[in-house]
């Protein structure tokens, strides 16, 4: 058989790996046909709304809901009282603690679930909580993690036991009734030593403040109980809808077969969906005391008070080095406040997440990190807002100790950098604190960073403005912010991570279809990313197979395999790896049954980007779409029917995508407004799937980045009161406040990954954030600042300018 | 409950006619009643945008109008703009130039789009940062939502010429 088209055509037909393809999703999106959760309707659906508390800190005295049920369209209402019974007024979080769904006795946040009133639609279910009337007896408010470890009060009675002593957590003995855990990594003593006889020593406390991951779309769910088949189904914006499957039948005793839970399209999630909040549980409860479907869908100020707040980290640090600028140890403590509840979302093992990578992408031989969690009267979470489990505060806090130290050596931080970076050659690097990082070249991708902005020019340019300010000539002064961050993500190995006991590995399973197509479910969910069409393009590339004609399907566990879902950039990194492993089973198949076509040997036919072909002969060959045809209508002897695989991954490490970013900033020291001139970004994310979504994530990345360095946070004042909780004060970036980006790569694939690929979607904020935060301190530094607390936005520069004394 | 209002709305080209409570907001009208869900909710607090439709040529939030204002108004969202078969440039150049990803902005984003080409059909990029900074986009950084813009009014301006 003759070919009528040049391989490279061949290539380029399939729309693999390396291709900017254009997403499949799209055409629904464009034109208002998502179907998101709170699109969802179903006969005869109820409406479910929180009642929640004003108080910080406060009994519940009594509950009164009579008036409530006597509002027309009003069902039911749910307390703590009615859910005690079922077991259900308390819920296991995902850090070993546990959570009131509804206020049992006490409330301990503002904004805390109360009450669930059930009704017919959204506007008599806010009637209906309305007229209920709680009464509550006020009671001290802590905000402060450092007076709460100090204070009399205590926050959780149920963690005190009756003779006043206090059990251990879920990770240890506990110093005090507001303390949740020590946490520690690393060698103490030889750390202390160290920096007792450095030459050099910085130091720098820095606080991470509490900000929110806001995805444009809030939480919700529905929830509908089939009494008749047993059968619970449950949609709802969930980041990891197999886990929410498996917690479900814990926690309500329906067996998990019994369950369903689907993702639908997901407007967002950036972490703030991977919980499990109560507004799931009561959804469950009021279907099955009604006997109807119900749905929850929070409202954006319930989203920012309540439901997964992110960092909020305490952080002291001190860094050794030589007088030349080697650094010889690093030392850190977290106080890490987590609210009233611990429902971080990290793997069981690590309840300071991924912290332990703070020695960042140096080449540092000692080093200690102890962290403290404490309890506050602030919302639970501890979310990774796009990151991959406090890598954030990890790679901010080194990237801050690193400025800090240049300033006390004098020297150049871009230089300081270079000269401690961990070698190509020393890769796999195992870290002081624990880690062994995959791969990696960091100096080739500074070096290309700072050529291409001409950072010599740009170090010249500031001088010239410091001098132009002291002459009076301009108020503008210019920063030039530098970061070079490491991640760790995909999680990642069931040996040593897991949540809530479940193994974090991921899956794909593969039906190839008689005439040549094929549909692929996996056990992750796409928020934005772009599953459906960056997976197709993994699995053309590895089965021969168009990926316009392919299928991936998420979100539903009654037809997706088991996988732990999407956040911590794991999609790629695992459920990717999972696709090129099944695809390669089909492909195994596949060469049999090419084989026996041909009438040769196993052995003595090959892949060939859409075909296997006879050895030495590429014009005897079988096309993958004949083998497909082939797989059902041929008795071929020793060989089952069919073409389908299934592959569970189990990635032997973690992936360690890194990058280097330079932001050039104007800042006027009168107004404190900043003025972005210029971004580039260099990330290395390892084999690049597809390159247009790459850019988009980086972009999208950076400007959750500025959101966060530059004004995005979660304050509360004394009282406990959410001072954030609309988007009036809760800084969201728009188009007007948004820089252009000049996004660049290098490519350093991971040795340990099927396909080399690290997964990039959190890397742009987590090495965003200091670097947009750099600018601003870097324009300060030759006035004197050493290091100040973000969020930086015009109020809190302007102070910086007033303190300096830049204002005359 | 208060007395229930007599409202007439033209919503896609359809007439529609029912009676509303006077505090029913025209975004829960259009969804809950109507049906029509392609404006989402994302603040109900005129922040982001993602409610966005065309009242009688103007760009709104519907979801802090109450259905009550909108009385006798002739309305356009997303589900009016295109559809399959039958796009507007703008939702071409969203695909094209990757201006969206998870999709929850878009509707509000293209319904502000199409009116902002209408208004200046030949647009800088600051006018278009400007225009658009009523609609907040927590996925894409903005930088591809501003070259489908520029791409959709370069096509829309040279389709015109071409008709001339
Ligand atoms: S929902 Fe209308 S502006 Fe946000
Ligand atoms: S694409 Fe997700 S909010 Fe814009």
């Amino acid at each position: 058989m003759k070919d009528e088209i040049s391989r490279d055509d061949r290539v380029a037909n399939l729309k693999g790996m390396g291709c900017s393809r254009k997403r499949v999703e799209d055409a629904r999106f464009t034109q208002g046909k998502g179907n998101y959760v709170d699109d969802i309707k179903l006969d005869g659906m109820l409406f479910g709304d929180f009642v929640r508390s004003p108080y910080a800190h406060a009994r519940v005295t009594n509950i009164d809901t009579s008036a409530a049920l006597k509002v027309p369209g009003v069902l039911a209402v749910l307390t703590a009282a009615d859910l005690a019974p079922l077991g259900l007024h308390w819920m296991p979080t995902l850090a070993g603690d546990k959570q009131m769904v509804l206020a049992d006795g006490k409330v301990l946040f503002q904004g805390q679930e109360v009450a669930f009133v059930v009704a017919v639609d959204r506007y008599a279910a806010a009637d209906g909580i309305d007229a209920v009337v709680v009464d509550y007896e006020e009671l001290p408010v802590i905000v402060d993690p450092f007076e709460s470890q100090q204070s009399d009060v205590v926050l959780r009675e149920d963690l005190v036991a009756l003779d006043g002593s206090i059990p251990p957590g879920a990770h240890g003995p506990r110093k005090h009734h507001n303390h949740i855990f020590t946490w520690s990594a690393g060698d103490k003593d030889p750390t202390l030593e160290v920096i007792a006889n450095a030459e050099v020593v910085a130091e720098a406390s820095m606080y991470y403040h509490r900000t929110h991951p806001c995805p444009l779309e809030t939480c919700g769910c529905v929830a509908s109980m089939d009494k008749v088949n047993g059968k619970l189904t449950l949609w709802g914006t969930f980041q990891a809808p197999h886990a929410i499957r498996t917690v479900v039948s814990l926690i309500s005793g329906i067996e998990e077969h019994n369950i369903r839970v689907i993702s639908p399209d997901i407007g967002g999630g950036f972490g703030n969906k991977v919980g499990a909040y109560s507004g799931y549980v009561c959804s469950v409860v009021a279907s099955i005391v009604t006997g109807k479907p119900v749905k929850w869908i929070e409202d954006r100020m319930d989203n920012l008070m309540t439901t997964a707040f992110a960092r909020d980290y305490h952080m002291t640090g001190k860094i050794a080095a030589t007088p030349e600028g080697r650094i010889t140890g690093l030392w850190c403590h977290v106080t890490a406040d987590h609210g009233a509840f611990d429902a971080c979302a990290d793997p069981s093992k690590f309840p300071a997440g991924f912290m332990n990578i703070c020695t960042g992408s140096y080449d540092i031989p000692t080093a200690f990190l102890e962290v403290d969690g404490v309890y506050t009267n602030k919302a639970p979470g501890g979310v990774s807002y796009r990151c991959s489990f406090r890598v954030t505060e990890a790679v901010y806090f080194i990237e801050r100790m690193i400025e800090v130290l240049a300033i006390k050596l004098n020297m150049d931080a871009a230089e300081l950098r270079r000269i401690n970076f961990i070698r190509k050659e020393q890769f796999p690097y195992k870290a002081a604190l624990g880690w062994e990082y995959d791969s990696g070249d960091y100096h080739t991708a500074w070096d290309k960073a700072l050529a291409t902005v001409d950072y010599a020019g740009l170090r010249a340019e500031q001088a010239q403005r410091v001098a132009d300010f002291k002459a009076g000539k301009t108020r503008k002064i210019m920063g030039i912010g530098l970061s070079f961050f490491t991640e760790i993500v995909g999680a990642g190995p069931v040996k040593n991570c897991d949540i809530l006991g479940l193994g974090m590995f991921d899956s794909c399973e593969i039906r190839i279809h008689p005439t040549g197509s094929a549909i692929a479910r996996l056990g992750t969910i796409s928020q934005g990313q772009g599953h459906a069409t960056t997976f197709a393009q993994i699995l053309a590339s590895e089965i021969g197979l168009p990926a316009d004609s392919i299928t991936i399907e998420e979100g539903d566990t009654d037809t997706a395999p088991y996988g732990l879902g999407t956040y911590g950039s794991r999609s790629t990194p695992v459920a990717g790896a999972a696709t090129a492993m099944a695809g390669r089973k089909i492909r195994a198949k596949a060469q049999m049954i090419a084989a026996w076509l041909l009438e040769v040997h196993d052995n003595d036919v090959e892949f060939d980007v859409d075909r296997f072909v006879v050895k030495g002969s590429p014009e005897r060959f079988k096309t993958m779409k004949e083998i497909a045809f082939a797989a059902y209508n041929q008795a071929i002897p020793g060989l089952e029917p069919g073409l389908e695989a299934v592959s569970y991954y189990d990635p032997p490490n973690m992936t360690y995508p890194f990058g280097a970013y330079v932001c050039v900033m104007d800042i006027d020291v009168d107004t404190g407004v900043t003025e972005i001139r210029r971004f580039y970004a260099l990330d290395d994310c390892g084999t690049r799937i597809n390159p247009m979504i790459i850019e988009g994530q980086v972009h999208g990345g950076l400007t959750e980045a500025l959101a966060v360095a530059l004004g995005q946070e979660i304050a509360y004042d004394k009282m406990g009161n959410v001072k954030t909780g609309t988007l009036m004060d809760f800084f969201l970036p728009t188009a007007w406040e948004v820089p252009n980006y000049e996004t660049d790569f290098t490519v350093t694939p991971s040795p340990h990954h099927p396909i080399g690929a690290k997964g990039v979607g959190e890397s742009p904020h987590v090495g965003g954030v200091p670097c947009f935060s750099n600018a601003v301190q870097d324009a300060f530094r030759p006035f004197g600042n050493i290091h100040t607390n973000m969020p930086h936005d015009h109020w809190r520069i302007w102070q910086m300018a007033n303190k300096l004394g830049l204002h005359g | 409950m208060a007395k229930k209002m007599h409202i007439k709305l033209k919503v896609n080209g359809k007439e529609e006619e029912f009676l509303a409570e006077p505090r029913e907001l025209l975004i829960y009208t259009l969804r809950e009643r109507l049906n029509i869900t392609g404006p989402h909710i994302g603040c109900e607090t005129s922040h982001c945008g993602a409610c966005t439709v065309t009242i009688n040529g103007k760009s709104v939030k519907s979801c802090t109008m109450f259905v009550a204002q909108a009385d006798g108004a002739d309305i356009t969202t997303i589900e009016g703009i295109g559809a399959a078969g039958n796009l507007h440039p703008l939702q071409e150049a969203f695909k094209e130039h990757h201006g969206l990803q998870c999709g929850y902005c878009t509707p509000g984003m293209i319904t502000r789009a199409a009116k902002l080409l209408e208004e200046i059909p030949s647009p800088t990029e600051e006018q278009i940062r400007f225009g658009m900074a009523g609609n907040i986009c927590r996925c894409t950084g903005y930088q591809n939502i501003v070259k489908s813009i520029q791409a959709a009014a370069a096509q829309m301006n040279a389709a015109r010429e071409a008709a001339e």
